[in-house]
């Protein structure tokens, strides 16, 4: 046989795994390590654009309607706004996962607030983008 | 998604939780991380009522003014800025400790300790500046 990927953990997972499942350490629920590298990535993005942001508040506190779309129809404000609403609203709904799938124990339950989740995550990226997509291109 | 149903009649013992350990710095700000999670997820919806009302004009705009600096409103303002840098600082915390590293008991306690100092003075540096600019 070949050489060993990793330390097997245990005799029964020695034989019970095949060879190709642990080349590709996608694990029993087929999705590996998607979800946590995908936080990770959205939470560095977040890191840079979340700072951004705080800047942009500092600016807005106190504006005025025609300073504050004066600022809010930059291009550069309206793709920073866009990018971090697009992965604050993908780490949120991941974080939200992990929380929901912790406490909620009741199968039907879990998956109608699952879904759920989702529909807010997505709902309330499409409500922001639009209205930051207004503020860019005026009426 | 484990759904562990215990079969009916066996009591097997269960580990220990929450309430049978003595509250440590590193286990509250795993909480808290939680927690401040969700009041961010939640408070999203500050941030689309704020766009919102900016892109519908003058009124909604002005309205949305007035309702963020009403005691209750900058309250809420100043509860979500602390979350946020709190939840950022946790983030970074636990970046750190994806890599391996800072898993000594000494350094878990600095790391907490810091990014909870951390997140007060710069959620009060960020509203300082706020009305001083």
């Amino acid at each position: 046989m070949t050489t060993t990927l990793r330390p097997t953990p245990s005799p029964n997972e020695a034989q019970i795994r095949t060879p190709l499942a642990r080349v590709r350490g996608l694990g029993s629920a087929k999705e590996g390590t998607d979800h946590f590298w995908r936080q990770r990535v959205t939470g560095v993005a977040n890191l840079v654009l979340v700072v951004f942001a705080v800047f942009l508040m500092l600016r807005l506190v106190g504006a005025s309607y025609e300073n504050a779309r004066e600022i809010l129809s930059s291009p550069v404000v309206t793709i920073a706004l866009a990018m971090l609403i697009l992965s604050g609203v993908i780490h949120m709904r991941l974080g939200m996962q992990t929380v929901i799938e912790d406490y909620i124990h009741s199968e039907g339950l879990k998956i109608v607030l699952l879904m759920l989740n989702t529909f807010f995550a997505i709902a309330v990226g499409a409500t922001c983008i639009l209205a930051v997509l207004k503020l860019a291109f005026g009426s | 998604m484990a759904s562990a149903k215990p079969s009916a009649g066996t009591q097997r013992p269960i580990s220990p939780h929450l309430q049978i350990y003595s509250p440590l710095i590193n286990m509250m700000m795993s909480i808290v991380h939680r927690i401040t999670g969700v009041a961010l997820y939640v408070g999203t919806l500050l941030l689309a009522f704020y766009l919102v009302s900016a892109a519908s004009g003058p009124d909604a705009y002005y309205y949305a003014k007035w309702l963020f600096s009403t005691p209750i409103g900058l309250l809420i303002l100043f509860g979500y800025t602390w979350a946020l840098f709190h939840h950022m600082l946790g983030g970074i915390r636990h970046m750190i400790w994806d890599t391996g590293r800072g898993f000594d008991l000494a350094t878990v306690d600095k790391l907490c300790w810091g990014s909870l100092i951390a997140s007060i003075s710069l959620t009060i540096l960020v509203w300082v500046a706020a009305y001083v600019l």
